[in-house]
């Protein structure tokens, strides 16, 4: 029967509180906490910054509590409330040189200033299920090992190494050095420039990320990488007030950075020399920052004058798709209703199948006398 | 409740009015009087993350947020409907950030946000009405790089949209595009009045009203002042020609109105009814009575105002 | 120079609303050219601004958009008061400028000296605001276009004789081109690039 939608307002509110009761679950199990969320889904909680654009660990463990651990829904809580925050001013630039390392590695050299620096890293631990951590109250943790030798106070960027003997594409910014692009208050044009790539990509959906560099490396975009440096750790933000014309130091952000080295031919003007593929990420998150470098060096085809055949390598492509708050908006927006459009598709399918059974039943009745002559 | 306060107390944090702050309004109104300024043209903006998901009207909320003010009386409709889901959504926003007062009646309200629909009722001189828009660029099914349809405005090429069109006649007798019909501005720019029936299309010819657009996701805003051409692009042998129904609407027999379609039962049960809600209950209210409207009463599905 | 030649006037007392206020009347001026409309007197302009100049700008200036200013005005309380209050760039060349001020009995600057917009970006264009003796009692300019039913006629005076070759100028190069706002007093009236010039008696 007719279903007459009065009472929307009623039925909005109900599906809050229903969204808080699946939020919270069995009440029998104590609730998470915000801060165990920020020190135990720290990995979770990195993600959310990037994809939200904003680097607040204890709101970004809010988000995903209160998201169910949703991190689509998460960055863009973190993105509504981020966008009214009034500004400041810009920090001053950041200089990953000089980051405290908490994990770096090389697959260029076998050894360099600084050493291999493996860190937390799940990447030799043959994701075997470590079953006693189902016990509500672990056993005792067994510490750390303490490094038998601290890091070295040097740590220089595996770029910067090549850079000094002239074989490493140089990043310079552009003439003039104007303030970046930002494209969180600016509306995008194309061809984009590298900082509004960069920016893009820096809150761009993970698994999107991924799946781009991943399809530069099977052949869908002409890249050979090596993995230069992957460095993690914090890294001071300083900022400069007007009215004290000296930086102050803010506090320590975690970063990881993700700095590509690839193949280039060179040009008649420029001897041959590697190219660089660059990915920044907030948090520990290298399978971010590593893919972000993989797309960042294929969508400079254009200024290499390389064919951007591949949707790696098409800035337009990149920066509109990898938006997963935009994304998911609007393909769940089909779920809103669209039914007076279906009704104008319904009325002309038919029509149009009337009018084409009319007009062969015209036909038939011409057709008949003419076979009986 | 409200949730915005103009001059903060310094204790505790709170939203400007109509959500947006004063500098991000100022961008858009600029962009807007650009956009009045060359009728049909999509002017891009520095959209803002909102608190509603993109592709459920942050665009038109944008627009009306930049705006609304307190002499305002706003109207938010969804498929044509106040009562949607969405529009009460929407309508709860502006009551909550801008203290709006609203209203369902189509001649009392100053903004009228609309996803889908424009109302049934002529649209009045000082009436606003502002499109949600999930893709503001007509060409974009036909060239997906947005640097080439740029220059296809630019340069006025619309050639590929009469092929395409034309091809629909070719194969189906007809345009086969039903909604967001293309639309020519002032003789200018091709412009999608977005996903509104092509049934509506004729009423934004001349209308006396100013017609704002906003795509949030797309970063596009664009306008069409009172008394402006907007024509419907078609052909000499093919006019363009709008829907139509066999029956008038089964509640208030409105025989000139976009109607809905009801599934009332799994025998092949229709039930055809004004898509525009308020219009509907108006004619009702006035005494107009459709067929089945006894019946929807007697269930209490609707109120039968002619009934004591 | 006395003290208070470098006093800078009050803005607006109420931002949020009286902003909103005078756009909505901005926003009626440019999509129904030829028609007056009250920007009201919520400040008290500085020294070679119309009170509607100021409040326009107040409303719609900030430091994403250059003014260009005649040198007398840039240099002056004006471009003092439009600083502070907007944080606006003041710019020399006419080109560069987001909105302009001009004296509309001057015969410099003329308006194809601000930026058009290009044809993929025409926003991209100057606002100027002509600033004239009166928006009536001049020779009747009869306009035609979007925003207009029919036609609609104007008599604004204290303009330079070339003026209204100018705007036809302007509407010739369309969709490119400036968007003009006659101001005086508290009123403005718009001639948006889209508005033809049909006669003028």
């Amino acid at each position: 029967m007719y279903v007459a939608v009065k009472g929307g307002e009623a039925a909005i509110l109900a599906t809050h509180d229903l969204v808080a009761e699946a939020r919270r679950g069995d009440e029998n199990v104590p609730e998470l906490g915000v801060a165990q969320i920020r020190e135990q889904m720290g990995l979770a909680c990195g993600r959310v910054m990037n994809e939200g654009s904003l680097y607040d660990p204890d709101l970004a463990a809010l988000a995903l509590k209160q998201a169910q651990g949703d991190a689509i829904e998460a960055a863009f809580l973190m993105r509504a409330y981020r966008t009214t925050l009034p500004r400041f001013g810009s920090s001053e630039p950041l200089d990953t040189a000089k980051m405290s390392i908490r994990r770096r590695v090389s697959a260029t050299y076998k050894d360099l200033p600084g050493g291999q620096v493996l860190g937390p890293t799940y990447d030799y631990t043959h994701r075997l299920f470590d079953f006693t951590l189902m016990d509500q109250a672990a056993p005792a943790e067994s510490p750390a090992r303490p490094a038998t030798q601290p890091l070295d106070a040097s740590m220089p960027r595996v770029p910067d190494i090549l850079g000094a003997e002239g074989l490493m594409e140089e990043e310079a910014p552009p003439a003039g050095d104007p303030r970046p692009f930002d494209l969180t208050r600016e509306p995008v044009t194309f061809p984009a420039d590298r900082d509004v790539r960069l920016q893009a990509m820096a809150r761009g959906d993970e698994g999107f990320m991924l799946g781009l560099g991943y399809s530069v490396q099977r052949g869908y975009g002409n890249s050979h990488p090596f993995v230069g440096e992957v460095r993690v750790g914090e890294v001071a933000v300083e900022y400069v007030p007007e009215e004290l014309g000296f930086a102050v130091d803010l506090g320590d952000v975690t970063l990881t950075e993700c700095q590509m080295v690839n193949q280039f031919a060179g040009s008649k003007e420029v001897p041959p020399q590697f190219t660089r593929g660059y990915g920044l990420s907030f948090g520990h998150s290298e399978r971010k920052a590593m893919s972000m470098s993989l797309v960042d060096r294929a969508l400079k085809a254009r200024e290499f004058g390389e064919a951007a055949t591949y949707p790696a390598q098409q800035d337009e492509f990149v920066l509109y798709h990898s938006d997963n708050v935009e994304a998911a908006g609007f393909v769940e927006h089909l779920k809103l209703p669209h039914y007076v459009d279906f009704q104008g598709e319904l009325e002309l399918i038919r029509r149009i199948r009337k009018e084409r059974e009319q007009r062969l039943a015209d036909q038939q009745s011409e057709a008949l006398p003419e076979a009986a002559e | 409740m409200t949730v915005h306060q103009s001059i903060s107390d310094e204790t505790r944090p709170a939203y400007n009015y109509a959500y947006l702050d004063e500098q991000t309004k100022r961008m858009i109104r600029r962009a807007l009087l650009k956009a009045v300024a060359i009728p049909g043209y999509q002017v891009p903006f520095g959209s803002r993350e909102m608190p509603l998901a993109r592709g459920w009207g942050t665009g038109g909320i944008q627009v009306t947020a930049a705006i609304i003010g307190p002499d305002d009386t706003l109207k938010v409709i969804d498929q044509g409907a106040d009562d949607t889901t969405n529009a009460v959504s929407i309508r709860r926003f502006f009551e909550r950030t801008a203290d709006a007062r609203t209203t369902e009646a189509t001649d009392e309200a100053t903004i009228i946000q609309t996803r889908h629909r424009i109302p049934e009722a002529p649209l009045k001189a000082g009436q606003i009405m502002v499109y949600q828009v999930p893709q503001p660029e007509p060409l974009r099914k036909l060239e997906p790089h947005e640097a080439e349809t740029r220059k296809m405005h630019a340069w006025a090429e619309y050639g590929l949209m009469q092929v395409k069109l034309y091809e629909n006649i070719a194969r189906f007798g007809e345009v086969t595009t039903t909604y967001d019909y293309p639309v020519m501005v002032n003789g200018r720019y091709v412009m999608a009045p977005s996903p509104i029936p092509k049934f509506d299309n004729p009423k934004m010819q001349m209308s006396p009203a100013l017609q704002l657009f906003g795509a949030g996701r797309e970063k596009r805003i664009y306008a069409v002042p009172p008394h402006t051409s907007v024509r419907s692009l078609d052909f000499d042998d093919h006019p363009f020609r709008i829907q139509s129904w066999e029956q008038p609407c089964a509640l208030c027999g409105a025989a000139d109105s976009y109607l809905d379609e009801v599934v009332i039962d799994d025998q092949g049960g229709r039930m055809f009814v004004c898509s525009d809600s308020h219009h509907c209950e108006t004619r009702r209210a006035e005494g107009h009575r459709g067929a089945m409207l006894a019946d929807a009463s007697a269930l209490h599905l609707v109120e039968d105002e002619a009934k004591p | 120079m006395t003290p208070n030649d470098t006093l800078i006037g009050a803005g607006f007392a109420d931002p949020v609303f009286q902003s909103q206020g005078a756009f909505r009347a901005l926003l009626a001026a440019l999509s129904e050219p030829g028609l007056a409309c009250d920007l009201g007197d919520a400040v008290v302009p500085p020294a070679g601004l119309e009170p509607a100049t100021a409040v326009a700008l107040l409303t719609l200036a900030d430091y994403e958009t250059p003014i260009w200013l005649p040198a007398a005005l840039r240099d002056g309380p004006a471009g003092a008061w439009l600083r502070f209050h907007c944080g606006a760039a003041l710019v020399d060349d006419p080109a560069k400028a987001a909105f302009a001020v001009i004296d509309g009995a001057a015969t410099e600057p003329k308006l194809a000296a601000f930026n058009a917009g290009d044809d993929q970006f025409p926003d991209r264009s100057t606002t100027v605001l002509v600033q004239c003796a009166g928006l009536d009692g001049g020779e009747a300019v009869t306009l035609e276009g979007p925003g207009i039913a029919g036609q609609r006629s104007i008599a604004p005076t204290g303009l330079r004789p070339a003026f209204w070759a100018e705007v036809e100028d302007n509407a010739a190069v369309y969709p490119l081109g400036v968007d003009v706002l006659l101001v005086h007093g508290a009123q403005v009236l718009g001639l948006p690039r889209s508005t033809q010039i049909v006669e003028i008696r």
